[in-house]
Protein backbone atom coordinates (compact mmCIF):
# COMPACT_ATOMS: atom_id res chain seq x y z
CA UNK A 1 0.00 0.00 0.00
CA UNK A 2 3.01 2.49 0.91
CA UNK A 3 4.21 1.78 -2.86
CA UNK A 4 1.16 2.85 -4.36
CA UNK A 5 0.63 5.93 -2.36
CA UNK A 6 4.64 6.56 -3.11
CA UNK A 7 4.45 5.69 -6.85
CA UNK A 8 1.33 7.61 -7.32
CA UNK A 9 2.56 10.52 -5.43
CA UNK A 10 5.81 10.92 -7.81
CA UNK A 11 3.61 10.30 -10.79
CA UNK A 12 1.21 12.90 -10.11
CA UNK A 13 3.92 15.88 -9.11
CA UNK A 14 6.29 14.73 -11.91
CA UNK A 15 3.39 14.75 -14.45
CA UNK A 16 2.18 18.26 -13.07
CA UNK A 17 5.45 19.87 -13.09
CA UNK A 18 5.76 18.63 -16.95
CA UNK A 19 2.29 19.49 -18.20
CA UNK A 20 0.84 22.21 -16.75
CA UNK A 21 2.66 25.13 -18.99
CA UNK A 22 1.87 22.75 -21.85
CA UNK A 23 -1.49 22.45 -20.79
CA UNK A 24 -1.26 26.34 -20.67
CA UNK A 25 0.33 27.25 -24.09
CA UNK A 26 -1.98 28.17 -25.66
CA UNK A 27 -3.15 31.17 -23.76
CA UNK A 28 0.30 32.03 -22.84
CA UNK A 29 2.89 34.65 -24.45
CA UNK A 30 6.19 34.83 -23.64
CA UNK A 31 7.97 38.51 -23.23
CA UNK A 32 10.90 38.67 -25.22
CA UNK A 33 13.18 38.62 -22.16
CA UNK A 34 11.86 35.67 -20.92
CA UNK A 35 12.37 34.22 -24.57
CA UNK A 36 15.92 35.21 -23.75
CA UNK A 37 16.47 33.86 -20.89
CA UNK A 38 15.41 30.14 -21.75
CA UNK A 39 17.98 29.51 -23.95
CA UNK A 40 20.15 29.15 -21.28
CA UNK A 41 17.96 26.37 -19.68
CA UNK A 42 19.44 23.75 -20.63
CA UNK A 43 23.75 23.94 -20.31
CA UNK A 44 22.74 25.83 -16.51
CA UNK A 45 20.32 23.10 -15.37
CA UNK A 46 22.46 20.21 -17.06
CA UNK A 47 26.07 21.45 -15.06
CA UNK A 48 23.79 22.24 -12.06
CA UNK A 49 23.43 18.31 -12.04
CA UNK A 50 26.84 17.74 -13.54
CA UNK A 51 29.25 19.65 -11.30
CA UNK A 52 27.66 18.14 -7.61
CA UNK A 53 28.22 14.81 -9.21
CA UNK A 54 31.41 14.84 -10.24
CA UNK A 55 33.20 17.21 -7.49
CA UNK A 56 30.61 15.83 -4.43
CA UNK A 57 30.26 12.23 -5.09
CA UNK A 58 30.02 11.20 -1.86
CA UNK A 59 28.50 14.52 -0.44
CA UNK A 60 31.53 16.52 0.60
CA UNK A 61 33.88 18.09 -1.94
CA UNK A 62 36.71 15.89 -3.21
CA UNK A 63 39.20 17.42 -5.27
CA UNK A 64 42.12 14.84 -5.29
CA UNK A 65 43.50 12.99 -7.76
CA UNK A 66 42.15 9.83 -6.40
CA UNK A 67 38.24 11.18 -7.38
CA UNK A 68 37.56 8.62 -9.92
CA UNK A 69 34.04 11.11 -10.81
CA UNK A 70 36.11 14.05 -11.37
CA UNK A 71 38.43 12.27 -13.80
CA UNK A 72 35.88 10.86 -16.13
CA UNK A 73 34.46 14.04 -15.88
CA UNK A 74 37.51 15.73 -17.39
CA UNK A 75 38.20 12.63 -19.68
CA UNK A 76 34.49 13.49 -21.23
CA UNK A 77 35.31 17.40 -21.20
CA UNK A 78 38.21 16.85 -23.19
CA UNK A 79 37.27 14.20 -25.69
CA UNK A 80 33.31 15.84 -26.21
CA UNK A 81 35.28 19.17 -26.90
CA UNK A 82 37.66 17.37 -29.24
CA UNK A 83 35.35 15.42 -31.02
CA UNK A 84 31.98 16.47 -30.56
CA UNK A 85 30.49 13.32 -30.70
CA UNK A 86 28.03 12.32 -28.24
CA UNK A 87 28.35 8.23 -28.01
CA UNK A 88 31.85 8.86 -27.78
CA UNK A 89 32.08 11.54 -24.93
CA UNK A 90 29.77 8.88 -22.57
CA UNK A 91 32.08 6.33 -23.10
CA UNK A 92 35.29 8.00 -22.64
CA UNK A 93 34.17 9.31 -19.31
CA UNK A 94 32.91 5.79 -18.34
CA UNK A 95 36.13 3.95 -19.68
CA UNK A 96 38.45 6.50 -17.59
CA UNK A 97 36.12 6.17 -14.53
CA UNK A 98 36.95 2.69 -14.66
CA UNK A 99 40.29 2.82 -15.66
CA UNK A 100 41.12 5.48 -12.50
CA UNK A 101 38.88 3.05 -10.17
CA UNK A 102 41.45 0.23 -11.23
CA UNK A 103 44.28 2.32 -11.01
CA UNK A 104 43.90 3.63 -7.28
CA UNK B 1 20.26 2.99 -39.81
CA UNK B 2 20.92 3.16 -43.37
CA UNK B 3 20.04 6.80 -43.71
CA UNK B 4 22.46 9.97 -42.85
CA UNK B 5 21.52 12.38 -40.71
CA UNK B 6 20.21 15.32 -43.08
CA UNK B 7 20.76 18.84 -42.75
CA UNK B 8 17.19 19.80 -43.67
CA UNK B 9 13.88 19.04 -41.95
CA UNK B 10 12.78 15.43 -42.45
CA UNK B 11 9.95 15.48 -45.18
CA UNK B 12 7.32 12.62 -43.45
CA UNK B 13 6.39 12.11 -40.15
CA UNK B 14 7.46 8.73 -40.31
CA UNK B 15 10.88 10.08 -41.01
CA UNK B 16 10.46 12.70 -38.42
CA UNK B 17 9.95 9.77 -35.65
CA UNK B 18 12.98 7.83 -36.46
CA UNK B 19 15.49 10.53 -37.18
CA UNK B 20 13.80 11.55 -33.41
CA UNK B 21 14.90 8.24 -32.69
CA UNK B 22 18.03 8.00 -33.58
CA UNK B 23 19.09 10.87 -32.32
CA UNK B 24 18.39 9.76 -28.81
CA UNK B 25 19.91 6.45 -29.18
CA UNK B 26 23.42 7.84 -27.51
CA UNK B 27 21.67 8.84 -24.36
CA UNK B 28 19.68 5.56 -24.21
CA UNK B 29 23.60 4.13 -23.98
CA UNK B 30 24.19 6.66 -21.17
CA UNK B 31 20.98 5.79 -19.42
CA UNK B 32 21.65 2.01 -19.00
CA UNK B 33 24.15 2.07 -15.99
CA UNK B 34 21.81 4.57 -14.62
CA UNK B 35 19.06 2.07 -14.94
CA UNK B 36 20.84 -0.79 -13.63
CA UNK B 37 22.07 0.77 -10.87
CA UNK B 38 18.28 2.20 -9.85
CA UNK B 39 17.00 -1.55 -10.82
CA UNK B 40 19.55 -2.71 -8.33
CA UNK B 41 19.05 -0.42 -5.18
CA UNK B 42 15.00 -0.51 -5.70
CA UNK B 43 15.32 -4.12 -3.28
CA UNK B 44 17.78 -2.18 -0.94
CA UNK B 45 15.31 0.66 -0.48
CA UNK B 46 12.58 -2.22 0.13
CA UNK B 47 10.53 -1.04 -2.55
CA UNK B 48 9.23 -4.74 -4.59
CA UNK B 49 10.07 -5.53 -8.08
CA UNK B 50 6.77 -4.65 -9.11
CA UNK B 51 7.08 -1.42 -7.64
CA UNK B 52 10.20 -0.68 -9.34
CA UNK B 53 8.91 -1.33 -12.52
CA UNK B 54 5.52 0.24 -12.13
CA UNK B 55 8.09 3.81 -11.13
CA UNK B 56 10.17 3.51 -14.10
CA UNK B 57 6.54 3.40 -16.12
CA UNK B 58 4.08 5.48 -14.36
CA UNK B 59 6.88 8.00 -13.05
CA UNK B 60 9.43 7.82 -15.64
CA UNK B 61 12.08 10.49 -13.70
CA UNK B 62 15.53 8.43 -13.63
CA UNK B 63 17.00 11.21 -11.36
CA UNK B 64 13.85 11.53 -9.41
CA UNK B 65 13.28 7.44 -9.12
CA UNK B 66 17.02 7.24 -8.06
CA UNK B 67 16.90 10.31 -5.00
CA UNK B 68 13.67 8.05 -3.78
CA UNK B 69 15.44 4.82 -3.38
CA UNK B 70 17.95 6.34 -1.83
CA UNK B 71 15.49 8.04 0.48
CA UNK B 72 13.45 4.55 1.13
CA UNK B 73 16.85 2.92 1.99
CA UNK B 74 17.33 5.77 4.73
CA UNK B 75 14.35 5.60 6.17
CA UNK B 76 12.36 8.57 4.75
CA UNK B 77 8.65 8.82 4.59
CA UNK B 78 6.32 8.93 1.42
CA UNK B 79 4.98 12.71 1.38
CA UNK B 80 9.30 13.71 2.14
CA UNK B 81 10.24 11.11 -0.81
CA UNK B 82 7.37 13.23 -3.27
CA UNK B 83 8.18 16.52 -1.85
CA UNK B 84 11.93 16.04 -2.40
CA UNK B 85 10.84 14.52 -6.02
CA UNK B 86 8.57 17.74 -6.63
CA UNK B 87 11.76 20.01 -5.71
CA UNK B 88 14.09 17.48 -7.89
CA UNK B 89 11.68 17.73 -11.17
CA UNK B 90 11.32 21.51 -10.79
CA UNK B 91 13.90 21.73 -13.85
CA UNK B 92 11.01 20.12 -16.37
CA UNK B 93 9.33 23.61 -15.62
CA UNK B 94 11.95 25.55 -17.35
CA UNK B 95 12.23 22.86 -19.76
CA UNK B 96 8.66 22.93 -20.39
CA UNK B 97 8.44 26.73 -21.00
CA UNK B 98 11.46 26.27 -23.57
CA UNK B 99 9.33 24.28 -25.48
CA UNK B 100 6.39 25.90 -25.28
CA UNK B 101 6.63 28.35 -28.40
CA UNK B 102 7.20 24.53 -30.50
CA UNK B 103 4.50 23.32 -29.66
CA UNK B 104 1.62 25.99 -28.67
CA UNK B 105 -0.31 24.85 -31.47
CA UNK B 106 -0.65 21.70 -30.56
CA UNK B 107 -4.50 19.87 -29.38
CA UNK B 108 -4.08 18.93 -25.70
CA UNK B 109 -4.14 14.86 -26.91
CA UNK B 110 -0.58 15.35 -28.07
CA UNK B 111 0.13 17.93 -25.23
CA UNK B 112 -0.47 15.18 -22.13
CA UNK B 113 1.48 12.74 -23.51
CA UNK B 114 4.53 14.34 -24.78
CA UNK B 115 4.42 16.23 -21.24
CA UNK B 116 4.41 12.84 -19.29
CA UNK B 117 7.68 11.74 -21.59
CA UNK B 118 9.29 14.79 -21.11
CA UNK B 119 12.76 14.12 -19.76
CA UNK B 120 16.43 15.75 -19.51
CA UNK B 121 17.44 13.64 -22.33
CA UNK B 122 14.53 14.51 -24.87
CA UNK B 123 14.07 17.89 -23.74
CA UNK B 124 18.13 18.25 -25.01
CA UNK B 125 17.43 16.33 -28.05
CA UNK B 126 14.43 17.80 -29.01
CA UNK B 127 14.95 21.71 -28.23
CA UNK B 128 18.35 21.74 -30.66
CA UNK B 129 16.27 20.11 -33.75
CA UNK B 130 13.47 22.80 -32.98
CA UNK B 131 15.81 25.57 -32.88
CA UNK B 132 17.16 24.37 -36.39
CA UNK B 133 13.93 23.66 -37.79
CA UNK B 134 11.62 25.77 -35.78
CA UNK B 135 8.06 25.34 -36.59
CA UNK B 136 7.87 22.54 -39.14
CA UNK B 137 5.43 20.54 -39.32
CA UNK B 138 6.44 17.40 -38.32
CA UNK B 139 8.37 18.23 -35.29
CA UNK B 140 6.04 16.58 -33.16
CA UNK B 141 6.91 13.50 -34.76
CA UNK B 142 10.58 14.13 -34.09
CA UNK B 143 9.49 14.31 -30.05
CA UNK B 144 7.56 11.41 -30.37
CA UNK B 145 10.47 9.61 -32.18
CA UNK B 146 12.91 10.50 -29.01
CA UNK B 147 10.32 10.29 -26.44
CA UNK B 148 9.38 6.55 -27.05
CA UNK B 149 12.64 5.40 -27.63
CA UNK B 150 13.84 6.72 -24.18
CA UNK B 151 10.72 5.27 -22.54
CA UNK B 152 10.85 2.18 -23.99
CA UNK B 153 14.99 1.64 -23.48
CA UNK B 154 14.15 3.23 -19.44
CA UNK B 155 11.61 -0.01 -18.41
CA UNK B 156 14.10 -1.93 -20.30
CA UNK B 157 16.85 -0.80 -18.26
CA UNK B 158 15.11 -1.16 -14.76
CA UNK B 159 14.16 -4.92 -15.90
CA UNK B 160 17.62 -5.44 -16.82
CA UNK B 161 18.46 -3.72 -13.22
CA UNK B 162 15.91 -5.88 -10.83
CA UNK B 163 17.18 -9.38 -12.75
CA UNK B 164 20.27 -9.24 -13.79
CA UNK B 165 21.91 -6.07 -11.73
CA UNK B 166 20.79 -7.86 -8.09
CA UNK B 167 22.51 -11.14 -9.82
CA UNK B 168 26.04 -8.59 -9.47
CA UNK B 169 27.26 -8.31 -6.55
CA UNK B 170 27.69 -4.92 -5.50
CA UNK B 171 26.62 -3.60 -8.85
CA UNK B 172 25.49 -0.28 -6.91
CA UNK B 173 29.25 0.06 -5.40
CA UNK B 174 30.87 0.19 -8.73
CA UNK B 175 30.08 3.75 -9.31
CA UNK B 176 28.20 3.49 -12.61
CA UNK B 177 26.32 6.06 -11.63
CA UNK B 178 29.22 8.27 -13.15
CA UNK B 179 26.97 7.60 -16.59
CA UNK B 180 24.47 10.34 -16.03
CA UNK B 181 26.93 13.45 -15.49
CA UNK B 182 29.61 12.34 -18.70
CA UNK B 183 25.92 11.91 -20.81
CA UNK B 184 25.21 15.39 -19.46
CA UNK B 185 28.63 16.56 -20.14
CA UNK B 186 28.06 15.43 -23.73
CA UNK B 187 25.04 17.32 -23.98
CA UNK B 188 26.13 20.91 -22.42
CA UNK B 189 29.66 21.08 -24.61
CA UNK B 190 27.74 22.05 -27.75
CA UNK B 191 26.27 24.96 -25.84
CA UNK B 192 29.56 26.61 -24.86
CA UNK B 193 29.63 28.60 -28.05
CA UNK B 194 30.00 32.17 -26.47
CA UNK B 195 30.71 34.49 -23.46
CA UNK B 196 27.64 34.74 -22.28
CA UNK B 197 26.99 30.99 -22.13
CA UNK B 198 30.39 29.97 -20.53
CA UNK B 199 29.67 32.76 -17.66
CA UNK B 200 26.12 31.15 -17.47
CA UNK B 201 27.23 27.26 -17.09
CA UNK B 202 30.93 28.58 -14.86
CA UNK B 203 28.36 30.28 -12.46
CA UNK B 204 25.64 27.41 -12.24
CA UNK B 205 28.28 25.15 -11.16
CA UNK B 206 29.70 27.33 -8.70
CA UNK B 207 26.24 27.96 -6.75
CA UNK B 208 25.95 24.17 -7.34
CA UNK B 209 28.49 23.51 -5.06
CA UNK B 210 27.81 26.36 -2.64
CA UNK B 211 24.30 25.67 -2.22
CA UNK B 212 24.49 21.85 -1.99
CA UNK B 213 23.88 21.78 1.49
CA UNK B 214 20.27 22.83 0.85
CA UNK B 215 17.53 20.43 1.51
CA UNK B 216 15.62 18.41 -0.97
CA UNK B 217 18.05 19.17 -3.72
CA UNK B 218 16.84 23.23 -3.87
CA UNK B 219 20.07 24.17 -4.56
CA UNK B 220 20.09 22.96 -7.84
CA UNK B 221 17.51 25.03 -8.89
CA UNK B 222 19.19 28.03 -7.12
CA UNK B 223 22.42 26.68 -9.61
CA UNK B 224 19.87 26.78 -12.65
CA UNK B 225 18.37 30.24 -12.07
CA UNK B 226 21.46 31.66 -11.04
CA UNK B 227 23.33 30.62 -14.31
CA UNK B 228 20.79 31.43 -16.29
CA UNK B 229 20.87 35.70 -14.67
CA UNK B 230 24.45 35.66 -15.23
CA UNK B 231 24.28 34.62 -18.98
CA UNK B 232 21.60 37.11 -19.54
CA UNK B 233 24.13 39.76 -17.20
CA UNK B 234 26.66 38.78 -19.69
CA UNK B 235 24.71 39.09 -22.42
CA UNK B 236 23.39 42.76 -21.80
CA UNK B 237 27.48 43.74 -21.05
CA UNK B 238 28.07 42.73 -24.46
CA UNK B 239 28.36 45.09 -27.38
CA UNK B 240 24.98 44.60 -29.68
CA UNK B 241 27.20 44.81 -32.67
CA UNK B 242 29.33 41.63 -31.94
CA UNK B 243 27.52 38.48 -32.07
CA UNK B 244 28.14 35.20 -30.62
Amino acid sequence: MKEVWLIGGMMAVTFAIRYTLFAASGQLEFPAPLARALKYVPPTVLTAIIVPSILMPHGTLDLSPQNAYLAAGVAAGAVGWWRKNLLLTILSGMAAFLLWQWLW
Amino acid sequence: MAHTSAPTAPDSARAAFFAGAKATIPLVVGALPFGIIFGTLSSAGGLSAWGALAMSAFVFAGSAQFIAVGLLAAGSSVPIIILTTFVVNLRHLLYSASLIPHLKHLPQRWLAPLAFWLTDETFAVVVNHFSAHPNHRHNRWYYLGSALTMYLSWQVWTLLGITVGQSIPDAAGWGLDVAMPVTFIGMTIPYLKNRPMWVSVLVAGAVSVLAHPLPNKLGMMLAAVAGIGAGLAAESRRKPEVTG
